[in-house]
């Protein structure tokens, strides 16, 4: 009985195989987009555990500076008072592109060994010891560190070397500086901490993944915003299936299948649709990640100096997570026809008229949920702060808009239908808003993803804009140069002087600015500084005050983080000095300071200058760069010019926002099949009210021609409302999201070529999920029309 | 051209490939039909009434024969000249999913006479009060009962005086009253209006009231 | 004599293991060599020797409770140079290698703790100014403010579950091993530089899991450096430093080869004259081996020195005084009986 129940149920879909079709396409596109999203994030998690790890992660406290950093000195005196602390350095050389991470094994707590180093006693020790053998991830051990033997460890992250402390203090050019040290997170603490120390417990966020995680919110969200968007057709489908098959149910139950094991029966059927359709799509989110990750991972890169593989492996998490949201999606999309399945009484009740008043009913409690989201996002807007505020704006913001869109445009057809010319075009417009119950889940679909599109699209467009303005500003020097030693610094600064209009040295130190790692600049008096540096907000007279050392500026970031103002004082060792300037500095995730150079040196006396800037006639760069080359006899690395680095920056930025360009298209797409979807299952059941009037003198062309406009007005109906919800969106992600992810705010610009692109790309997703239905109406044999006349039925 | 017929049929032929073969559903009818007269089709269901009808209204194509409307050759029309007939000479009236659903019952009964530029405000009101509709225009077909539905198609097939009214089972969803009021009303007003009046039923009683009848059986006129 | 020095050095070295645990015998190449015309100086040879390959510094101490229970304590700092010519290095690449040993040992019990450093960061070292000190972490051995070099001193050490702070006073002058402090290990002349100060009164605390226990008795400090201080052909060591109730002192080892192995020593008067041994001397003759850490230990000798009437039987306190640290080995305190009485350390290697 229930074999044969089952059988009768399956039958549907044999007969109805497109239904079938798109149903499990849906779901699949649903899932592919969530785990592709889902996989890319694993796979950086992943990546930065291993980072965070490398060092024992939870089994390892570290004791950091609070204000001058560690030495070695450090290192000895807490040792003689019984600590038992290990030094790390930690820092990116940037001549090989790697992280070095420099250990000490003789005091390396055991829990911080990573798995598959040997440990004090076994044979490769004394090489370890010498310099001459390190360690890297299997993909990173082809990596040329001159005079070392890399050997593979799989525990560690790709693009970190795993050295001696002594070999890293002199890959990293730092001398008896530390990072940090390390302790057993069981050890008792010989005494209290050391001032200017600060001790942070194993498995505290790393500020590596701090940073990267607004980036991977970002990911989820549009990830979860493709899912919703996928639920949609899913719901349209299997609301169709449902109602195709109420005749069905009704004989089952006729003939006395109890509704609960009819229920059982329809929920089995649902959840090996959905784990067929959840394979699929986990298969291919995994392609979707697959080709997304390289761009990710360059963002990533570039971006926050983070490494990520560039390659995905599968993961359990994942995939099962994947499974999970299939099963959940068709339990969400068809909770509601199994209800009705559930509650459905064995002989048929006079088939509802007043479903049609229901749903008009519902439309405006729906409409009244979307107006309360659309209010509660405000209120967040005012009130809440922080990165998930800004998500919860915009997640209200885009459901609240999508809940109000069938009312919206109900009112909006049905006041069009009553000024159109009766006759015709009256029933044109009154039959679009007819069609719209079936076809409100698409357009609520394609609503979010147009205005994603726009939202995104701006937000892009106006961070583009200011950047490249910044860029123009911040990179005014011509040329800029690395020294490979203070004496090569002070030789190639006598061979300059006579050749080029300045020198302009760069010292740095790398200080922890404001509780996080950052740099810390000082700068010569020079007219490329007063004249072109992207200040934000100054006190007057800035550049004089900043070389009296009264003052110094500090990037956006750093003052955003930190609330700090014109005036307020900043900590840096040697004393405070109070902010006189805040600039611009997009791409950096780091807090920096500029101080004077006087000031500067006379804080931080050990800095080197290492690097210039060279300003010079553009046209004389080429020559002089040959001659600095030849005269000194450079690596390629050591010259960079300004055009380079410009392409360079643009290409991380372009980067950055690729695979949100991508995912944005995705979704798009997935609107459109929804579209397609729902027109398509539409198109039978609108056969009764077309029918009519093809009888009645409109020919199949005419009103294949006809429907297909219907659908592209829709289209284009929806972008008209999608252009200002994009336009809000856009506005949120950089008034409130990219101030909380990026610590920089930038200003709104409208591209109105944008705009008009919104509406081509409506009208192409309205006329390619319209096309197949139409030209299906235009070839369909009279007798299928006539069939609805037919008094059999 | 007064004595001309507004319907002549010679010959008919029409045949459907189905699952079983080819199936001959009309073999060679023939009838004419004059201005102002009422003919009753009947028959068995599946004797080929329904399709003469449809074949009749241009809603098909012919197979065999020819059909002459006003004296012009359906046979020679392409899909937009049927569909020109339909709408310009043509009122259809069929037993159910006669009314646009989308439209209001006003915008449907002035539809047909609006889409072919016959569109006579007073006439449609006049048909309204005669069809008792009249306080019914502002509700959609859904709300509407049954014999309501059918008035309201038998008001739009009238309302851009067409010659020739096409009917089929118009009464056969609904209860013997409702059915004979509808009846009365459609014959009243075809007759008012001069047209000619071909209509489908297995009711003998209904074709009683036409002028004529004709009984097709397996495709045939048999009487 | 302590051989674990060159068993850190071998560890450290690997590619030294293909020749065996004769791999001690490497060539010193480039390394500074012990010098048999050297005198040494104090208070500036209590000081690391750069240049030479290994050194130590070493004191145990055999101690008595309140209660009558006795204690052995051991304390060691080993450095090690990994490549010659350490001189200039960047910051954290001194070729110099540190680890300290620490022991306590009880009738039943014996703990052990063992740390390592690298050279030239200051987590170890030596100074002589202003006064001695050797330490390695939170260890120190140190002259006390005021006194002279080895004069005064105190000891302190410990590890996860012990620990001891005591004070020692030298009531006794320095006594030069060897000729002069040139120390002979084997009959093909490898040797090293060694002096010992056998003479230390010791008072102070013991930290045991039970508590605190204050304790007297002795303890005997060793310095000793060399490059290459062992023959090819020796595979072990078994070393004694015993004092007699009398207030004379033996200090003497056996390094084993197989045959009848190289066996020396020196024989301490109560005024701390030193007389070196003439080889074959000393009788040296392991009694009982008993199973320790899964290998046979001699943990009863008999030792036999004609000249001074000397045939005694030395029994370990604790047979389980066994280090388990990087190198593992054999040290612990020993009660002397037979023609002299009174207590010694006792450390055997290579089983």
């Amino acid at each position: 009985m229930t074999w044969t129940a089952l059988s009768a149920l399956m039958s549907h879909w044999r007969r109805h195989p497109l239904q079938l079709i798109l149903m499990i396409l849906g779901l699949a596109l649903a899932t592919a987009l969530w785990t592709g999203v889902q996989a890319i994030n694993a796979e950086a998690r992943a990546a930065y555990d291993k980072a965070a790890t490398v060092l024992g992660g939870e089994g390892v406290n570290r004791l950091e500076a609070s204000t001058a950093p560690l030495t070695m000195q450090d290192f000895a005196r807490l040792r003689r008072a019984g600590w038992p602390a290990s030094p790390v350095i930690e820092g990116r050389d940037r001549t090989l592109g790697l992280r070095v991470l420099g250990v000490d094994p003789l005091t390396l707590p055991q829990t911080a060994v990573p798995a598959g180093m040997p440990g004090v006693g076994a044979g490769d020790l004394a090489d370890f010891l010498a310099g001459k053998l390190g360690y890297a991830s299997p993909q990173s051990v082809g990596v040329a560190v001159p005079g070392v033997v890399l050997k593979p460890l799989p525990d560690l992250p790709p693009g970190l070397v795993l050295v001696d402390i002594g070999l890293g203090a002199q890959l990293l050019g730092v001398d008896q500086q530390i990072s940090a040290l390390l302790m057993d997170s069981v050890a008792d603490l010989p005494g209290p901490i050391p001032a200017g120390m600060v001790l942070k417990r194993g498995g505290a966020e790393l500020g590596l993944s701090r940073l990267t995680d607004s980036f991977h919110l970002n990911l989820t969200a549009f990830g979860f915003l493709a899912f919703v968007v996928g639920i949609f057709i899913v719901h349209a489908t299997a609301g169709l299936a449902f109602e195709h098959r109420r005749p069905v149910f009704r004989t089952l139950r006729a003939i006395g299948l109890s509704s609960r094991l009819l229920a059982v029966l329809v929920m089995v059927e649902m959840l090996v649709l959905a784990l067929i359709a959840g394979a699929l799509g986990v298969g291919l989110g995994y392609l979707v990640a697959g080709a997304l990750l390289p761009d990710v991972a360059a963002t990533l890169d570039g971006l926050y100096g983070a490494s990520v593989p560039g390659s995905l492996s599968l993961r359990p998490g994942w995939v099962l997570a994947g499974m999970g949201m299939a099963v959940v999606g068709t339990g969400v999309a068809a909770g509601g026809g199994l209800w009705q399945v559930w509650h459905l009484p064995p002989l048929e009740t006079a088939r509802p008229q007043a479903w049609a008043k229901a749903r008009a009913r519902m439309d405006r409690v729906q409409a009244g949920a979307g107006l309360a989201l659309l209010a509660v996002a405000g209120g967040t807007l005012l009130v809440g702060h922080g990165l998930y505020a800004g998500f919860a704006v915009l997640a209200g913001l885009l459901l609240g808009a999508a809940l109000v869109l069938p009312w919206v445009l109900a009112r909006t057809l049905r006041s069009i239908a009553r000024r159109a010319r009766p006759g015709l075009a009256q029933w044109f417009w009154a039959d679009a808003r007819a069609e719209l119950p079936g076809l409100r889940l698409a357009l609520m679909a394609l609503l979010l993803a147009l205005a994603a599109n726009v939202g995104v699209g701006t937000m892009v467009g106006s961070f583009r804009a200011t950047f490249t303005g910044w860029l123009d500003q911040r990179m005014a020097a011509e040329l800029y140069l690395n020294a490979e030693s203070q004496d090569q610094a002070a030789r190639m600064q006598d061979w300059l002087a006579p050749r080029v209009d300045a020198v302009l040295p760069v010292t740095l130190v790398e200080r922890d600015l404001l509780g996080q790692p950052g740099r810390i600049y000082g700068v010569v008096d020079h007219a490329t500084y007063r004249d072109h540096w992207p200040m934000l907000e100054q006190v007057p007279g800035v550049w004089d005050l900043l070389h009296q050392g009264k003052g110094v500026l500090v990037n956006e970031q750093a003052a955003r983080r930190s609330g700090l103002a014109l005036g307020d004082p900043l900590a840096l060792p040697g004393g405070e000095v109070p902010v006189i300037g805040i600039y611009s500095d997009y791409g950096n995730p780091e807090p920096q300071a500029i101080l004077g150079i006087a000031a500067f040196q006379a804080r931080f006396p050990e800095a080197k200058a290492l690097r210039f800037a060279l300003r010079l006639p553009p046209e004389a760069v080429a020559g002089l760069s040959a001659d600095l080359t030849r005269t000194f006899d450079l690596p390629p690395e050591a010259i960079s010019d300004q055009a380079t680095i410009k392409a360079f920056s643009l290409q991380v930025f372009e980067r950055t926002f690729a695979v949100t360009g991508a995912l944005n298209v995705l979704t798009l797409a997935v609107a459109a099949v929804a579209l397609l979807a729902s027109l398509l299952t539409l198109s039978g059941l609108r056969l009764p009210g077309l029918a009519p009037v093809w009888a009645l003198g409109v020919t199949q062309g005419r009103l294949a021609g006809l429907e297909f406009a219907r659908s592209v007005v829709l289209a284009l109906l929806t972008a008209v409302l999608a252009l200002p919800l994009g336009l809000m969106l856009a506005w949120v992600l950089l008034a409130v999201v990219n101030v909380e992810a990026f610590g920089w705010r930038l200003p709104m610009q409208v591209f109105p070529m944008d705009l008009v692109w919104l509406f081509g790309m409506a009208l192409a997703t309205g006329a390619l999920a319209a096309a197949w239905p139409a030209v299906q109406l235009y070839r369909r044999r009279p007798t299928d029309l006539l069939r609805v006349f037919a008094s059999a039925r | 051209m007064g004595g001309m017929d507004v319907l002549k049929i010679e010959a008919l032929g029409k045949a459907y490939a189905t699952a079983e073969g080819r199936v001959e559903v009309l073999r060679g009818v023939s009838l004419a039909l004059a201005k102002g007269e009422s003919l009753a089709l009947t028959g068995e269901s599946g004797s080929g009434k329904s399709t003469l009808l449809h074949l009749v209204a241009g809603l098909d194509r012919f197979d065999a024969g020819e059909i002459w409307l006003d004296g012009v050759a359906m046979s020679g029309l392409s899909d937009a000249g049927r569909a020109a007939v339909r709408r310009d000479r043509i009122g259809l009236v069929f037993q159910q999913f006669n009314l646009i659903p989308s439209l209001d019952v006003g915008a449907n009964l002035a539809f047909q006479a609006r889409l072919c530029g016959r569109h006579d405000p007073d006439w449609t009101r006049e048909l309204a009060e005669a069809l008792d509709i009249a306080g019914l225009l502002q509700r959609y077909p859904e709300a509407l009962s049954g014999g309501q539905q059918q008035r309201v198609a038998i008001g739009r097939a009238l309302a851009a005086r067409p010659g020739l009214i096409l009917a089929d089972e118009p009464t056969g969803n609904l209860d013997e009253a409702a059915a004979d009021r509808v009846m009365a009303l459609m014959l009243g007003l075809v007759a008012k209006t001069r047209a000619s009046l071909l209509m489908v039923t297995h009711s003998e009683r209904l074709a009683g009231r036409l002028d004529r009848r004709v009984h097709l059986s397996a495709g045939r006129v048999s009487g | 004599m302590h051989v674990r020095a060159f068993l850190l050095w071998l560890f450290l070295a690997p590619g030294a293991m293909a020749q065996g645990f004769a791999g001690l015998g490497a060539t010193a190449d480039g390394f500074a060599l012990p010098d048999p015309d050297r005198v040494l100086e104090f208070p500036a040879d209590h000081g690391a020797h750069p240049g030479f390959r290994i050194e130590w510094w070493y004191v145990t101490a055999t101690l008595t409770g309140a209660d009558g229970a006795e204690y052995g304590v051991q304390w060691t700092l080993f450095r090690t140079e990994t490549a010659p010519g350490g001189g200039e290095a960047l910051p954290w690449q001194k070729p110099e290698l540190w680890m300290g040993h620490a022991a306590l040992t009880t009738r039943d019990k014996h703990f052990v703790a063992e740390t390592l450093a690298r050279g030239g960061t200051g987590q170890a070292g030596v100074v002589l100014d202003p006064g001695f000190a050797a330490w390695i972490d939170d260890w120190q051995v140190a002259g006390l403010p005021g006194a002279d070099a080895l004069d005064a001193m105190s000891l302190t050490a410990r590890g996860g579950d012990f620990g001891y702070d005591l004070a020692l006073v030298a009531e006794g002058p320095l006594v030069l091993q060897g000729t002069g402090g040139y120390s002979v290990k084997s009959a093909k002349g490898q040797a090293s530089h060694y002096y010992s100060q056998p003479f230390f009164r010791v008072t102070g605390t013991l930290d045991l899991p039970e508590g605190a226990v204050a304790v007297t008795g002795n303890a005997w400090l060793d310095h000793e450096w060399s490059s290459q201080p062992l023959a090819p052909d020796q595979t072990g060591w078994d070393w004694f430093s015993l004092s007699f109730e009398t207030g004379e002192k033996l200090m003497g080892f056996v390094l084993r080869d197989g045959g009848a192995g190289f066996v020396s020593g020196t024989w301490i008067a109560a005024d701390g004259t030193a007389t070196a041994l003439p080889p074959g001397a000393l009788v040296a003759e392991p009694l009982e081996r008993l199973d320790v850490a899964g290998r046979k230990v001699p943990t009863r000798w008999r030792l036999r020195l004609a000249d001074r009437g000397l045939d005694v039987e030395l029994q370990a306190m604790n047979p389980n005084a066994w280090m388990a640290t990087t190198v593992p080995y054999w040290e612990g305190p020993v009660t002397i009986s037979g023609s002299h009485s009174g207590r010694g350390y006792l450390e055997m290697t290579g089983y």
